[in-house]
């Protein structure tokens, strides 16, 4: 993972003349008309083109952006048989008249080589109606990164659009599932935001549940019940190490990375109470957050890490509270009807994303720190553990199915779903899929 | 006359309403017959330590009350316990499906924290009890309908050596 991070991307400028933005999308309607986006095929040099697998290297590329625009919701790529131009012209100057034809309004041309064993691959992005370029950049990697580089340039075209960061070039850790109900075998995976690239990180010996990212994405916590032990572990991603968290007599869940990563912030169950702590990962030292004979789990800082969001049932009932980070100044924040559990603090800070149950429904919704303004997304049969986009305008979260009385129709799949409550999406798995979460940019 | 019309009719129209409630109790009760307010009472998955020793109690939604047959079950276990002083056990304590994972794992530790408080009561050391939850892991029955779920939520006493 690390040389994977660390390859460096020689981020060329060129044109570095300011363009003023024309097209614009504003992101904070709920259902908009998708941008018409040409995204040409990037054109690959003939001096490299004895490496065939170039040659698919610009199609490919151009594919991934375009299905990432796509999925976004707010982009809707053109059919690339009504593009006349070839994209080698198009990407030294494009004929606007052309574009405009086939209504596109943005348009992104590329071209592709390999010098000295790297690929350099080099993109632009025009504004057709202005006829004017917005934005070129070249990146310089090892071939085999390619699929990133398209991630990279989708997270640029997004922001240069939108005036918000993306959120493709990212990692999505999750728990993939087979075999039967009463039997569920399951696995840490990774794999990218898209689906492409899984990795299986644990080998489904054991129960593993509820993985987390730090947030320099080379770590992970998460809960295993290796020899029977239910606990909090640890994962280098990088290297493949694994620690238990921590020295507790009982049961340690509900992980979560603190905003800067320095701590761990869990429940530990003994004697039928659940209370949250903290752990130091350098002093290791244990802190007591919550002291009540209720439950008290699935705690979620507060980007700024001041504030901790929880869930506790010291009311009756599964409920969200709100307190200062020492534990002090809980308040209830929902009073709706139903239930509440799985709080997620928005990385933008102003919002909470939860689980609710009612009337054996189960939804994902948001609202604001305070309880107030509670929108529910989406309801299903079965649905919980929502986790954010890095730019916080996206939701993750895993799916049930009903099934028969011998366990038939069951499946777990991963859905992703706009804050609007708009472009519910099917993230597609190898296998059923559940608990997962959404890294943060790979690439700052 | 109109007197004994006016009773005909009520009289009838009781047997009528008799008649009917009995058929509705009849329905009821062959729906709800393994369930006795939203806890499982029938025998499907039950297994036993001993002979008439249940290794098993079930729980209402959301719950981790025991139940009177519950703590019949649990005396019966403790009995059995104290005879045998050299067997140790694990409690294992289960949700059903309805519920978010993380919560259901304190629930399952909680519902087998209350059949292990009881079993201490009745006499049995603490150290040759431990406790483990599954939360929603590990269900005995897969099917999504209410006697499932009601099956599901149970607290599961297994011998540990």
């Amino acid at each position: 993972m690390k040389n994977i991070l660390f390859l460096i991307f020689l981020l060329v400028i060129f044109f570095a003349k300011s363009s003023f933005a024309l097209i614009e999308i504003d992101i904070t309607r709920g259902n908009l008309t998708p941008l018409p986006v040409a995204v040409s095929p990037l054109h690959v040099e003939s001096k490299s083109s004895e490496v065939l697998k170039e040659i698919k290297v610009g199609s490919e590329i151009s594919k991934i952006i375009e299905t990432n625009l796509l999925r976004s919701g707010l982009f809707n790529p053109l059919e690339k048989d009504a593009f006349v131009q070839k994209p080698d012209i198009a990407h030294l100057k494009p004929r606007f008249e052309d574009w405009k034809l086939i209504k596109a309004q943005a348009l992104i041309t590329g071209k592709v080589n390999i010098t000295n064993d790297k690929l350099r691959v080099e993109f632009r992005l025009w504004d057709v109606l202005a006829a004017k370029e917005m934005m070129a950049l070249a990146f310089t990697t090892v071939p085999n990164n390619w699929r990133r580089v398209a991630h990279i340039i989708s997270d640029k075209v997004y922001k240069r659009l939108t005036g918000e960061e993306g959120y493709f070039d990212t990692r999505i850790i999750y728990v993939s599932e087979a075999g039967p109900k009463t039997q569920r075998i399951k696995k840490l995976a990774i794999m990218d935001q898209d689906g492409a690239n899984t990795k299986y990180l644990t080998l489904g010996n054991e129960l593993v549940l509820t993985p987390r990212f730090n947030p320099t994405n080379q770590m992970v916590t998460y809960m295993s019940f290796f020899r029977n032990l239910p606990r909090v572990y640890l994962l280098d991603i990088e290297t493949g190490v694994q620690e238990v968290v921590g020295d507790f007599p009982g049961m340690t869940f509900a992980p979560r990375f603190s905003p800067d990563g320095k701590k761990i912030i869990m429940s530990f169950a003994k004697g039928g109470n659940s209370d949250i702590f903290t752990m130091d990962l350098e002093t290791r030292e244990v802190e007591k957050i919550t002291e009540h004979p209720a439950i008290d789990t699935s705690p979620s800082y507060s980007p700024n890490g001041k504030y901790i969001c929880f869930n506790s049932d010291r009311s009756g009932l599964q409920q969200i509270y709100i307190m200062r980070k020492d534990g002090s100044d809980v308040k209830r924040i929902t009073f709706g009807q139903g239930i509440y559990g799985t709080p997620v603090w928005s990385p933008r800070g102003d919002l909470i994303a939860f689980t609710k149950m009612y009337q054996n429904t189960f939804y994902i919704g948001v609202m604001r720190t305070d309880g107030s303004g509670e929108r529910l997304l989406t309801e299903n049969y079965y649905q919980e553990a929502p986790s954010w986009s890095p730019n916080g305008r996206v939701l993750i979260f895993y799916r049930e199915t009903k099934s028969g009385s011998q366990g038939e129709g069951y499946s777990a799949t991963l859905w992703s779903i706009d804050l609007t409550g708009y472009n519910e999406r099917l993230i597609e798995t190898l296998t059923d899929a559940s608990d997962p979460s959404w890294s943060s940019l790979l690439t700052n | 006359m109109i007197l004994s019309k006016f009773y005909r009719n009520t009289f009838l129209v009781l047997l009528l309403s008799l008649v009917l409630s009995a058929c509705a109790t009849q329905k009821a009760v062959k729906i709800d017959s393994k369930i006795q307010g939203d806890v499982y009472t029938g025998t499907d998955s039950v297994k036993y330590l001993a002979d008439g020793v249940k290794d098993r109690i079930f729980f209402a939604t959301n719950e981790s009350v025991l139940t009177t047959a519950s703590r019949d079950t649990l005396r019966k276990q403790a009995a059995w316990l104290r005879k045998n002083s050299d067997i140790t056990v694990v409690l294992e304590g289960h949700c059903d499906e309805r519920g978010t994972r993380e919560y259901n794992l304190a629930l399952g530790e909680r519902r087998a924290n209350a059949a292990k408080d009881y079993l201490m009561t009745y006499g049995v050391a603490s150290d040759r009890i431990s406790v483990i939850s599954y939360g929603k892991e590990r269900p005995v029955d897969s099917g999504s309908s209410p006697l499932a779920w009601s099956k599901n939520r149970r607290s599961v006493t297994v011998r540990a050596n």
